[in-house]
């Protein structure tokens, strides 16, 4: 759901990075990246690593804490992967498993495991998105770190252990507790960014609901179409079962019954499943990515304190008559370092908002455009089935 | 003994689907009474649409949804068997009259008069079995009157009578027929809901081995807050799936109470229906389950048909019920999908508004009309899966455990004869005895005591294989209707199903051509 092509870097082949595989085992999933790339500050022209979850929350934080990014929307981390979802339905299942005929008993772990692949594919999704989203950046291409992830072929467990020792998280703590109050505090001159701020914090809120609310209805889709599966299945038992009196009068409905667990039960999944790859992940992922630009805002507004400080520093460096040279030289940084931001990101929110807008558009028509498929497929399905039934 | 199933077993109707009469369905006579303006509405029997439960049926087609929901039990009177009574009910019927269709729009048709059963001399191999015909709106129209009738009815339009204390709700009770049986083509009358109990007691008794009658009810007694919307519809619905019931059946039809209950305009009131309503009758319910579930005595070589159809019955009943929570969850669910869809609506409106894009702005809110469509949509068939599926099944499941009652019934007729015959028995001993003793005196009394019992003896032998073929006739006639039943149901869901999928599309392809326009 995130249109590379609208990066500076549209379709550049000199670094290209995908995930074509992964492997679960148990909680952990290893990814294997793979790169193949032109650039000269690569040792090999192809790479293929295993990396876990954990490598690429090592490997964005490093980049949050770098100072020459402070300018720069930093791609999202990738959500842990959750599995929880369908394994606690297979639980349930487990459980259950008494309770229904070996074939009913078959054919929800078949859509169990269906639902798991799912999750798995979305995961892979995000994770390598991720990447492409830093391969794609003419900055965050070139990171040292970024390079050492794609192309260290050992396990990165050492380096991340010594990395957290090293920066703490000191940054990022900082910038999720006090970016509210900090951003709308300041007194902005500048008109654009004016506006960009209360557009992020006003928006930000409403993604983060959406996003809730949507993951709540797909949910509940998803029960709906688990129930059909069910029904069909018990319909299906009802008809098929030897010794009940409609085993006369329902012979021939034993078929369409079965039909139907596809045309009811199987459409309404993929109805919800597809609704929610293309708007809640969709809603997901810019949740997250708007934290990440309200992150910049906040990073500038530190910039412009800092900056506020220095000129109140240089003030009384001279009333004082003392270090006046250090302060000078402390304020112009401080400036410098503030143009650069506001420099930077004003061009980053601005592809930002193309960005946005892009990824909207394309997902919401593919979401319509599945959910109109589906649900034609689901007319023809029952059409079908009522004829059949009707003229038995 | 007028009728009756003669002294040998009658042979096992395996086949069920001799004599399919072929008769035509009269047509609806378009005539309206005048008393109904919304007659024709009522009785053309419409495309069905969801009703919701807030809004009162009296527009439309009030025949295009049948019965609701009624978590409810079967009362089964077990008054003990009027055996002469109700066989002769049964067994005088020349003019056999069965409502056994249910169009797929809700109508209902009778078949007959046709050759009756359990004719006086003969051994039943005619058992009559209802023609089953589906016949669409077409060709309804097409055929010719010949000797079919139509009985439609229509529960509607619940009503507030008085106040407080005092209050009760009013149902108006509308028939349409043809039946000559009838005073009129068209009328109604208003109902309130101890009369539908007071019309359940009196055909209780007289009908004991009747599937259907049953008044499926019970908990809808008290329990539920009386006063709201649902709750009114769902007991309308039932109420009208319950006279539906009952004139299905031929020998109910026939029954004075049940035309005295359609067509009359005052009724007195039902007194004493408090002790039919309420808990009381769920445990006697279960009670007659246990002990037919108890039973072991094995009667004679007819038994085998009795003794494979219970365990279909049983069977039966636990895939039903398992059936019957599936779509009870099915429900639950679709109530959770409509009320996070408003919510996830509402949100969607609110990003749209702060959108700071315009046609992405324009995109959203229109996303977030579409999802509301959806939540009416959801809602609809919630409906259809309450009202259509849901009650159908829990009907079923009670009218099961009814059958299990009617074998009961059977089971008590065999006991009675069993104690007959030891009495016989003991009484030829004692007989004997006097004899040995040379008592002549206590002879005559002996003697008169033995032809009475020997008459009773014979008596009960009647009876049982009368009761026998009455059960096993009522057992098939209930399968049947069943099956019908069950897979019109089934076909009325799927076209709901497939009403509601017809309007996704709609929904999604108004809204494509705005997902496209965002730039």
């Amino acid at each position: 759901f995130m249109d590379i092509k609208l990066f500076d870097l549209n379709n550049d082949a000199s670094l290209v990075i995908d995930i074509p595989d992964a492997l679960c085992e148990r909680d952990k999933v290893k990814f294997t990246v793979h790169t193949k790339t032109t650039l000269s500050s690569f040792q090999k022209p192809e790479y293929s690593v295993q990396r876990q979850h954990e490598d690429f929350i090592w490997l964005h934080d490093t980049i949050v804490e770098t100072e020459e990014y402070a300018g720069l929307i930093i791609p999202p981390a990738p959500p842990k992967p959750d599995f929880e979802g369908p394994r606690e339905k297979m639980h349930k299942l487990g459980e259950g498993e008494s309770s229904m005929t070996k074939e009913e008993y078959a054919k929800m772990k078949q859509e169990l495991e269906a639902e798991y692949l799912a999750v798995f594919k979305k995961t892979v999704q995000v994770h390598e998105v991720f990447l492409q989203r830093l391969s794609s950046h003419p900055m965050f291409r070139k990171d040292r770190n970024f390079q050492i992830f794609l192309e260290y072929d050992q396990d990165l467990t050492v380096r991340r252990k010594n990395a957290k020792e090293m920066f703490g998280g000191f940054f990022k703590n900082m910038v999720k507790s006090a970016d509210e109050v900090l951003i709308s505090g300041v007194k902005e001159v500048d008109e654009f960014f004016e506006q960009e701020k209360n557009f992020l914090l006003d928006y930000s809120s409403k993604i983060k609901d959406a996003t809730a609310k949507a993951e709540k209805m797909t949910r509940s889709h998803k029960n709906v179409a688990d129930d059909y599966n069910h029904i069909s299945g018990a319909l299906n038992n009802i008809a098929a079962d030897n010794n009940t009196a409609f085993k006369k009068h329902l012979e021939k409905c034993a078929e369409v019954f079965e039909k139907l667990r596809v045309s009811i039960s199987k459409v309404e999944d993929r109805m919800a499943s597809d609704q929610e790859l293309k708007l809640t992940e969709l809603l997901r992922y810019y949740t997250r990515d708007i934290q990440a630009a309200k992150d910049l805002l906040y990073r500038r507004a530190r910039a412009l304190a800092d900056y506020e400080n220095s000129n109140k520093a240089l003030d009384k460096a001279r009333l004082k008559g003392k270090d006046v040279a250090q302060a000078e030289e402390n304020q112009k940084q401080c400036l410098q370092k503030f143009d650069k931001l506001s420099e930077s990101g004003k061009k980053e929110l601005t592809s930002f908002k193309a960005r946005r807008v892009v990824a909207f558009r394309k997902n919401l028509i593919e979401m319509t455009e599945l959910e109109i498929k589906h649900a034609k497929n689901s007319v023809s399905l029952l059409q079908g089935s009522i004829e059949v039934l009707k003229s038995n | 003994m007028s009728g009756g199933c003669g002294r040998n077993p009658p042979p096992f109707p395996d086949d069920e689907d001799q004599e399919r009469a072929e008769l035509d369905t009269q047509v609806l006579d378009s005539d309206e009474d005048d008393e109904d303006d919304e007659g024709e509405d009522i009785f053309t029997g419409a495309r069905s649409k969801a009703i919701t439960p807030t809004s009162a049926p009296d527009e439309g087609d009030i025949f295009s949804e049948e019965g609701s929901y009624v978590r409810s039990d079967v009362h089964h009177t077990t008054n003990g068997l009027h055996s002469d009574e109700e066989l002769d009910l049964f067994t005088e019927a020349t003019v056999e009259l069965t409502l056994t269709n249910t169009t797929s729009q809700g109508r209902r048709e009778i078949i007959g008069p046709t050759v009756s059963a359990c004719n006086t001399t003969h051994v039943p191999n005619s058992i009559l079995k209802p023609s089953i015909v589906t016949k669409t709106m077409e060709e309804l129209k097409e055929e010719e009157s010949g000797d079919q009738f139509e009985l439609n009815i229509a529960v509607t339009n619940p009503e507030k009578i008085g106040d407080g204390m005092n209050a009760y709700m009013s149902y108006k009770v509308s028939t349409q027929t043809t039946l000559p049986m009838f005073l009129n083509k068209t009328f109604s009358v208003r109902r309130r809901f101890s009369d539908f109990l007071g019309l359940y007691e009196k055909i209780s008794a007289k009908h004991s081995l009747v599937v259907g009658k049953e008044f499926l009810m019970l908990t809808l007694v008290g329990k539920e807050d009386s006063s709201s919307a649902e709750f009114v519809e769902k007991r309308r619905a039932a109420l009208e799936r319950y006279l539906q019931r009952v004139v299905a059946h031929p020998s109910l039809l026939q029954d004075p109470d049940v035309r005295e209950f359609l067509e009359r305009d005052e009724l007195p009131r039902a007194v004493n229906t408090q002790a039919l309503s309420g808990p009381g009758l769920l445990k006697m319910i279960n009670r007659v389950s246990d002990a037919v579930n108890k039973m072991t005595i094995k009667i004679n070589e007819s038994d085998n048909w009795f003794e494979s159809k219970l365990q279909e019955v049983e069977n039966e009943e636990q895939l039903l019920r398992r059936l019957h929570a599936a779509v009870d969850s099915l429900v639950n669910h679709r109530k959770e999908l409509c009320s996070n869809t408003v919510v996830f609506s509402k949100s969607v409106a609110m990003l749209g508004s702060v959108e700071e894009n315009s046609a992405l702005s324009r995109a959203l809110s229109q996303l977030a009309e579409v999802e509301d469509k959806m939540e009416q949509l959801h809602q609809q068939q919630a409906f259809s899966d309450f009202f259509i599926l849901a009650e159908l099944l829990a009907d079923y499941v009670r009218l099961l455990g009814a059958v299990r009652c009617c074998f009961e019934q059977r089971m008590k007729v065999w006991q009675r004869l069993q104690e007959a015959q030891s009495t016989l028995q003991k009484k030829r001993e004692a007989e004997a005895k006097l004899l040995w003793a040379n008592k002549p005196e206590k002879l005559q009394q002996a003697k008169d005591d033995i032809n009475e019992w020997e008459s009773k003896v014979s008596q009960y032998e009647r009876d049982f294989e009368r009761v026998t073929c009455t059960v096993r006739k009522e057992v098939l006639r209930f399968e049947k209707e069943k099956a019908r039943d069950f897979k019109q149901h089934i076909v009325k869901y799927l076209e709901s199903l497939l009403h509601t999928q017809h309007r996704l599309v709609k929904c999604w392809e108004a809204f494509l051509p705005e997902a496209k326009a965002i730039a």
